[in-house]
């Protein structure tokens, strides 16, 4: 199968991700979508790694592995936080940092 | 010339200049003898002086001079200055009349002063006046000259402004102190074309330069013109001269101090010390001889229509530097003559002065002398102690003004050329003015008939301001005689004016016929002021039917009208529009960077919504855009 397959669905993904952060307010939705978009990147991240032969690529994915799994930690708690002091999970709600 | 070394010459300074301080910082509690600690201090510098002046006569002429090494003052790199005193046959003259006139000045204010509540301050001004004025004919550099010179700016400042409370007074203080600050521009030309062309600013190493030649004639002229500059600001001359006038605002024994033992004096020993640059720069030396020339008939022209007494004084002292000036001018013959000139100058100028006091001291401190007359016979001593000095400044043998301005005539005269001949012309003509204006002075105050206000009970004074006034005049009387017989100061001052030892031996016209054409002159002048004063009686105000000429003299030859049309008036509105530029372009710049900056921030900050969708989208255009620029520039 031509690896170049692997990287359009990755680009499909990511875009996927990118609207879907932008479009949507619910705050564990628009979450999910920069989830999406981190998967989106390791999956190219994948392909070229079989594409050039080298192992880079895989070692790379699996750091943003890590990486996702720590923001998942920092972003739920966050979440979780701004629910329980508004009851709303909408991200245009809490837009107290302006001037 | 090899210089010995002395432990003592710092006393000199630090005596005064201590007890300026002790009197200053003292306060209140020192009111009672502040007087006292003052006269002190001033006679135990004398007595320093006169204990040097023993020692150096005791050794051969040409090893006379000493220095005495302070500190280390600047040291950068290669280059250093030191503070070091110098003290030598030129300064020791200097040295005896200030602290010798000084303190007898001192002992004259303590009568004179006695009822203003201030007088502990102006003993202790008139200690700074002291000590700034012997620092400056100490110090064996120009630059540790220009410190004195400084403190003598700023002594007379205090002292001419002593009674600040009057608005005039203040200003005419402000006045000295400003036309002296022109002149100080000069000394550090100088100063810095010293440094420039010799590496040195001591008088030494600069007068080794000169004659090894490291420097071009121009440089050397325009370290003269620039030292002339120093001196006419300092010593009053034209067309710096307009603060001396108004400097009578200070009381009366400043003036005398100012004009006789010290300030004016500056300008003279500033010359003369300079003589190594003046030999050997003609244009300066020309420059010299024309204003001293110039100063001497002004001054003696404004003295005939002053009827204020310290004024026509004032004129007097002007018409009198101007002789000192053009004296230096000469070359080595002329400045011996200039010290002696001084010297008698500071007896009988200060005994007149004085004299002056005393006379406003009876007459409730009025200075107008057609309110005077007849006060010959209610102020005796005042009148023959006064007297003795006008017959010594007219020139009057065998008093002390005879033979130093005798002198004065006859190196003019010889000064060879048509120069000599327009010199010589010119200081008869100031000799015959000044025996007409000083002999009016005389009639007005001391003879004729009583002018006096209702008020005035004029009476002699006491004994504390007549002492000094005798013993001035005692002076005026015979150092004249001292100092010329046998060519004792010139041959004294000659190791250091006059290290060639140049002869004159041109001479235009023997000297006992410009000493016949002199009387002539001095004659004239009295009997044409006897038939215009002692005839008539004196009308009680200045009449004002007068020709045009006697107008502007009393306006002081314009002098005041010509500096506030060519440089007050031009100066104010250049002073105007600066402003304005730098209120609309300067200020306006700043502020605008300021103002534009902030309604910028005012706009950006619309941007920050506080949605995160839409930091977010712009996270993503940025992205994409660079990207985009990256791919464009690689591709």
């Amino acid at each position: 199968m031509n690896p170049m397959n692997y990287i359009y669905l990755s680009c499909i993904l990511f875009s996927l991700g990118a609207a879907g952060v932008l479009l949507r307010r619910n705050a564990i939705v628009v979450f999910m979508c920069i989830e999406l978009m981190l998967n989106a990147a390791n999956l190219a991240f994948v392909t070229f790694s079989r594409m050039n032969g080298t192992l880079d690529g895989q070692i790379v994915a699996f750091f943003t592995m890590v990486v996702a799994a720590c923001e998942v930690v920092v972003g739920l708690a966050i979440i979780v936080t701004i629910y329980r002091s508004r009851r709303s999970a909408s991200v245009d709600d809490a837009r107290l940092l302006r001037l | 010339m090899s210089l010995g070394t002395s432990d003592t010459l710092v006393y000199l300074i630090a005596i005064p200049l201590f007890s300026s301080a002790f009197l200053l910082l003292g306060g209140r509690a020192l009111d009672r003898v502040g007087h006292l600690i003052g006269t002190a201090a001033s006679a135990s510098s004398f007595v320093v002086a006169l204990i040097e002046l023993n020692k150096m006569l005791g050794r051969d002429a040409e090893s006379r001079g000493v220095t005495q090494h302070l500190f280390t003052w600047i040291n950068v790199g290669s280059f250093q200055i030191d503070a070091t005193l110098l003290l030598d046959q030129l300064s020791i003259c200097f040295v005896l009349l200030i602290t010798g006139v000084g303190t007898l000045i001192h002992i004259y204010s303590i009568s004179y002063m006695a009822h203003d509540i201030d007088r502990r301050r102006f003993f202790a001004f008139l200690n700074l006046f002291i000590a700034a004025m012997l620092l400056l004919v100490l110090g064996n550099s120009y630059l540790n000259l220009y410190v004195g010179w400084e403190g003598v700016g700023l002594a007379s400042y205090l002292l001419i402004g002593f009674w600040n409370q009057k608005p005039t007074y203040a200003t005419a203080a402000k006045k000295a102190f400003v036309a002296n600050r022109v002149g100080d521009v000069g000394l550090s030309l100088a100063v810095m074309i010293a440094f420039v062309q010799f590496g040195a600013v001591t008088f030494d190493g600069v007068a080794k330069g000169i004659e090894a030649g490291s420097a071009s004639s121009t440089a050397l002229n325009a370290m003269g013109a620039a030292i002339l500059l120093a001196a006419v600001g300092k010593s009053a001359q034209f067309p710096l001269q307009a603060w001396l006038g108004d400097a009578m605002a200070g009381p009366t024994p400043v003036s005398a101090l100012i004009h006789a033992a010290t300030m004016v004096t500056a300008g003279v020993y500033l010359i003369s010390r300079s003589n190594f640059v003046f030999d050997n720069a003609p244009t300066a030396q020309l420059l010299v001889v024309i204003v001293g020339a110039v100063t001497l008939l002004f001054g003696a022209v404004i003295g005939m229509a002053k009827d204020d007494i310290k004024k026509a004084l004032a004129a007097s002292t002007m018409s009198q530097i101007g002789y000192m000036i053009l004296a230096t001018g000469l070359g080595p013959a002329g400045y011996a003559f200039a010290m002696m000139h001084l010297l008698t100058h500071g007896f009988f100028k200060a005994g007149m002065f004085l004299g002056a006091g005393s006379v406003m001291h009876g007459m409730n401190d009025e200075v107008d002398m057609r309110k005077y007359g007849a006060l010959r016979k209610v102020m005796p001593i005042t009148f023959a102690t006064f007297g003795l000095g006008y017959l010594a400044i007219i020139g009057i043998p065998p008093f002390a003004g005879f033979y130093s301005k005798d002198k004065i005539i006859e190196t003019a005269f010889n000064a060879g050329g048509s120069k000599g001949i327009i010199l010589g012309c010119v200081t008869l003509l100031g000799a015959a003015i000044t025996a007409f204006y000083m002999t009016r002075v005389m009639l007005m105050t001391f003879f004729g008939t009583k002018r006096w206000d209702s008020a005035a009970h004029p009476h002699e004074s006491p004994w504390l301001m007549t002492v000094p006034m005798i013993l001035l005049s005692i002076g005026s009387i015979t150092t004249g005689f001292i100092f010329s017989n046998g060519d004792r100061l010139k041959n004294f001052l000659a190791p250091v004016v006059d290290k060639h030892h140049h002869e004159h031996e041109t001479e235009l016209l023997a000297p006992i016929v410009v000493t016949g054409l002199a009387m002539f002159a001095v004659a004239i002048g009295i009997s044409i002021a006897l038939a215009k004063y002692s005839r008539k009686t004196i009308p009680a105000s200045a009449p004002t039917d007068v020709t045009v000429w006697t107008k502007i003299a009393r306006r002081d030859l314009l002098q005041d009208d010509f500096n506030e049309t060519v440089f007050m008036r031009p100066g104010q509105s250049l002073t105007r529009v600066l402003a304005f530029l730098d209120k609309r372009v300067v200020d306006g710049a700043v502020s605008g960077v300021g103002a534009m900056t902030l309604r910028l921030a005012g706009d950006l900050r619309k941007t920050q919504t506080g949605y995160v969708r839409s930091y977010a989208l712009l996270i993503l255009l940025g992205t994409v855009a660079i990207l985009a620029a990256i791919l464009v520039v690689t591709v």
